[in-house]
């Protein structure tokens, strides 16, 4: 990184608290892997060694939301799914990203159908929109990257304390 | 003597008071019939030691559109199609029954057809999958609840009257 060169000679540099955090933040960008068709296998492949995502700081897939920063939403989403895909989103701990992989995330894609939302942004925020059908996964890296760079731009101010979402109750069903 | 013909003599020995019409389509057997018969020829099928039609492969409908004045000269709206396999005799059979236009009502009286699943116990999803896309109500079946689409929804969407895109507002979405 050259840090090192720099610290011999002082022992110390100087940065603003802002920019620290951001590019701690940017650099362990921890996905959500909602993969939940075709989409989630070119997300598999981007963790493979050919392309590693782990060159991003971004191979821990965590599949819990509470330990992940950005939410990949891979596949199609139908109106039956979308209601997982909410609850999930809403279990991840600010701040949190979204990248609506796909053509089908983004605007439903080929299936123009009843049971398919026209895009995920219909119900919930997004960060990247990644198209492809699907997107290969030097493709989901360049989205990464474009997330990466919007992190970089944050303050720590930016995400204040907000109330937290009233979260849905689940029925016994 | 071919499947048609052993089929054909039997079902008329068994079952004298019933009209089939048997045709073929591409080496394909079908055998066309009154709904109210659907369970007696099912499981005299499955039962028959010559015929033993054991394995119940789909069960759909076909929504035919007709308009009430018959635009396409047919009484009934909905067919039943169910296509069964023989182990024994290694051959297939789809068997059609019509629903007729006078039967459309939405309720659960009107558009109605006796279910089988007491003769094929996997029948039991395969009518629930036609219950939910076409709203044809299977009578006597254990548990008639919809297969693919929410509980609460209201339509059935294979049936031609559906649009494409949906009853807009019908499924809900999660709260922004």
């Amino acid at each position: 990184m050259g840090l090192e060169a720099r610290l011999k000679q002082d022992g110390f540099f100087t940065s603003t608290v802002d920019a620290l955090v951001a590019w701690a933040r940017k650099s362990s960008v921890w996905p959500m892997p909602m993969g939940i068709s075709c989409c989630a296998i070119e997300m598999m492949a981007s963790g493979d060694p050919k392309y590693d995502i782990a060159r991003f700081g971004s191979e821990v897939m965590r599949f819990t939301p509470r330990q992940s920063d950005c939410m990949i939403v891979a596949g199609t989403v139908t109106y039956k799914m979308s209601h997982v895909v909410k609850k999930i989103y809403d279990q991840m701990p600010d701040p949190k990203w979204v990248i609506a992989m796909g053509a089908c995330t983004s605007s439903g894609g080929m299936y123009r159908s009843y049971s398919v939302v026209q895009g995920i942004d219909q119900f919930m925020p997004v960060d990247i929109y990644l198209a492809g059908c699907p997107p290969r996964p030097d493709n989901l890296l360049n989205a990464l990257m474009q997330i990466q760079e919007k992190i970089g731009r944050t303050k720590a101010r930016d995400f204040g304390d907000n109330p937290l979402p009233q979260l849905p109750v689940i029925q016994n069903n | 003597m071919d499947l048609k013909e052993l089929i054909s003599q039997k079902l008329k020995a068994q079952f004298p008071e019933v009209d089939f019409e048997i045709t073929d389509y591409k080496d394909q057997t079908a055998i066309t019939f009154d709904r109210k018969n659907i369970v007696g020829v099912c499981s005299f099928l499955k039962k028959d030691n010559d015929l033993q039609f054991m394995l119940c492969e789909d069960i759909t409908a076909i929504d035919w559109a007709s308009l009430p004045a018959g635009r396409h000269g047919r009484k009934n709206r909905f067919t039943v199609v169910y296509h069964i396999f023989s182990l024994k005799l290694n051959s297939r059979l789809r068997l059609k029954s019509d629903i007729d236009e006078s039967d459309l009502s939405a309720d659960k009286a009107g558009c109605n057809i006796d279910s089988v699943s007491s003769v094929w116990k996997t029948a039991d999803w395969h009518e629930r999958e036609t219950y939910d896309m076409y709203g044809i109500n299977f009578n006597n079946h254990p548990d008639l609840r919809r297969m693919y689409m929410p509980e609460e929804f209201e339509y059935h969407p294979l049936r031609k009257d559906f649009p494409l895109m949906g009853i807009p507002g019908s499924l809900p979405l999660p709260k922004k």
